[in-house]
């Protein structure tokens, strides 16, 4: 784990374990190594390029946004991302926060208890439990999008955010059981015994021991439900008009409805990807477990 | 971590109260069934929200699947058996857009699988400004899916102004109209972008839990680096393969954003995949009936395909989790 660790670290800090093994590794061949890392540097830069043209196009008037051959030197400003907020951008935020903050505490608080449910104290058929929480997730979503649709409607519960809340849930609970059963597992079972010969409750155990122990893993189980709730795209599409829509709906309406805003279209882009961004910047090594729904630590 | 996660997954203290030959039968299974119960509770309500949110759903898409339902015309809406079925297997457009389906799931997660290794290895190695690098790297996975799709349909393939014609421009090709005449190739290269990253990360902790020792007397007995990464990382990343192949196909076989935006599914249904063509089916043909019988065959489809995919998910957990 503390290799990991390092590595997102800075290139100046030092490299616990792994210096010896490395030196070894690279020790005479001074200039293939530089080559390699300017290869890695060209390569990187390459990859990035879209996100940094996207950038770029963002503090472009629209005529250098649109324009053959593509211009790289201007006058950067920013009215376009006046222009995106104007255009009510408030509301979309907002939507998106609450669908995204609420669902993820839901999913919190649901897979805790499952979770625990699945590791330190199992049911009899934990792998079963596992195993249909998991078969959840590969559904396609579209498969069950018509009778969402249809109950929502004779609920009037359409465009209502409380319904995408609802969905997200559903959406990423699976998801946080995996990962939170992997945190619970590390917890060291004597630690549990001796809190059980203490003759402390379950609750207790679970608030004053048990949760402060597995803090970190809902931190990241909550990283990965922010970022696919805030990133959904499809049920907000199919399910809300006006009121509820989220921030993709705010790219997808920029895009239509005024016919080819590129510069705008950016700006809009980079604010709603902004959150999720600096967010996985910050925590890379938790969005590899998340990702890998707990098995890769 | 790997002393950590060990004692946990041995059987728990409580089970050993089972044990106790002193209690009675009738109280025992009494106090079993207070157990089986006390360590039910906690997971009752994720499983029954989960129960309640997919399960139902589908139950209700398999009774739409059996009637001919169009939302346009509420009087259609009667019994008709399996023949919307039948209609699903003589439709030429399914069978496309299933290979469809079939062709960016599989071109996406091989070329993201491809290049994620490469990008992995080079990241596996300490150099002036890796963290920076590493980060650059990640960034298209965490751009919104919509704003990405956006990006690359308008700003990078557009034919007079896009930043893909003007780089192929540099080299003497001529300009494209990349998502008219190659729609299936700019959503999967689009694809491709976004989930590089994803498999370079999972490809990178498999890499960087290589035991060092190994490596090092693999070193010391004067193995090649070729012969190194051959025997020794390649037999410890497989796992670590396995379990990206699987995830990402998960998330990639669902796609929807890139379609949607990018091409719309066209020219006609040319680059249309399963899921972008029962949406259009459902919510602008109006055909409900039709559209959740394609949904439960592509269920149906996905469980057979899952069910081989689970248990290979299942021995990449444990076998990582034993790690």
């Amino acid at each position: 784990m503390s290799t990991t660790a390092t590595t997102t670290a800075g290139p100046t800090s030092p490299t616990r374990g792994r210096g010896r093994s490395r030196r070894v590794r690279e020790g005479g061949s001074g200039l293939g190594s530089a080559a390699l890392t300017l290869f890695t540097w060209l390569l990187a830069i390459g990859f990035f390029m879209p996100v940094l043209w996207l950038v770029l196009t963002s503090f472009k008037q629209e005529s250098d946004a649109a324009s053959n051959p593509p211009t790289f030197f201007f006058r950067p400003t920013l009215d376009q991302y006046r222009a995106v907020f104007e255009a009510g951008a408030g509301g979309y935020f907002w939507n998106s926060l609450v669908a995204t903050v609420v669902s993820t505490v839901l999913v919190i608080l649901l897979a805790v208890p499952a979770a625990y449910a699945v590791s330190i104290r199992p049911v009899a058929k934990t792998k079963d439990v596992l195993f249909f929480f998991i078969s959840t997730k590969m559904l396609p979503v579209v498969a069950v999008i018509m009778p969402i649709y249809v109950v929502a409607g004779r609920l009037k519960v359409l465009d209502n955010v409380w319904t995408l809340v609802f969905l997200y849930t559903a959406m990423n609970l699976p998801l946080a059981v995996w990962m939170m059963r992997s945190f619970f597992q590390e917890v060291p079972r004597e630690v549990l015994e001796a809190a059980q010969i203490d003759g402390a409750s379950l609750l207790t155990t679970m608030r004053s021991i048990l949760i402060p122990m597995v803090a970190p893993g809902i931190a990241s189980t909550a990283l990965i439900c922010v970022i696919f709730a805030w990133n959904e795209f499809f049920f907000a599409l199919n399910l809300t008009a006006a009121d509820a829509a989220t921030v993709p709906l705010m790219l997808v309406s920029t895009m239509t409805s005024e016919g080819l805003y590129l510069a705008r279209l950016s700006a809009a882009s980079v604010l709603a990807s902004l959150p999720v961004v600096l967010a996985g910047w910050i925590a890379q090594k938790q969005l590899v477990r998340g990702l890998s729904m707990g098995a890769i630590k | 971590m790997p002393a950590s996660s060990t004692p946990a997954r041995q059987r728990p203290a409580g089970r050993r109260r089972d044990a106790n030959p002193a209690v009675s039968r009738g109280a025992r299974s009494d106090a079993q069934r207070r157990d089986a119960w006390s360590r039910r509770l906690p997971l009752l309500p994720a499983l029954v929200f989960t129960v309640i949110a997919t399960q139902i759903p589908f139950l209700i898409t398999i009774w739409y699947s059996l009637r001919s339902w169009n939302l346009l015309n509420p009087a259609s809406d009667v019994f008709v058996g399996l023949s919307n079925y039948a209609a699903i297997f003589t439709d030429s457009t399914f069978r496309q857009v299933a290979l469809n389906s079939v062709l960016y799931t599989l071109g996406c997660v091989v070329a993201a699988m491809v290049l994620g290794t490469l990008f992995a290895l080079l990241l596996d190695r300490t150099f002036r400004g890796q963290g920076i690098v590493r980060t650059l790297l990640i960034t298209p996975f965490l751009i919104m899916p919509v704003a990405s799709a956006t990006l690359w349909g308008v700003s990078m393939f557009n034919p007079t102004f896009g930043l893909v014609n003007w780089v192929l421009g540099l080299v003497g090709i001529e300009p494209l109209d990349w998502t008219s005449s190659y729609p299936v190739l700019s959503i999967l290269i689009a694809l491709v972008w976004q989930w590089t990253p994803f498999m370079m990360l999972l490809i990178l902790a498999g890499l960087q839990s290589q035991p060092k020792d190994v490596l090092e007397a693999a070193q010391m007995d004067g193995a090649s680096r070729l012969q190194t990464f051959l025997h020794i990382t390649l037999p410890h990343l497989r796992r670590y393969l396995e379990l990206s192949v699987l995830l990402g196909a998960i998330y990639v076989v669902n796609t929807f954003d890139q379609i949607y935006l990018m091409t719309a599914g066209g020219p006609g249904t040319s680059s249309a995949n399963l899921p972008y063509y029962i949406y259009q089916r459902a919510f602008l043909g109006f055909d409900i009936g039709q559209a959740a019988a394609m949904g439960v065959v592509v269920v149906v489809a996905t469980i057979v395909i899952a069910n081989f995919a689970l248990r290979l998910i299942f021995k990449g957990f444990m076998s990582t989790e034993q790690n």
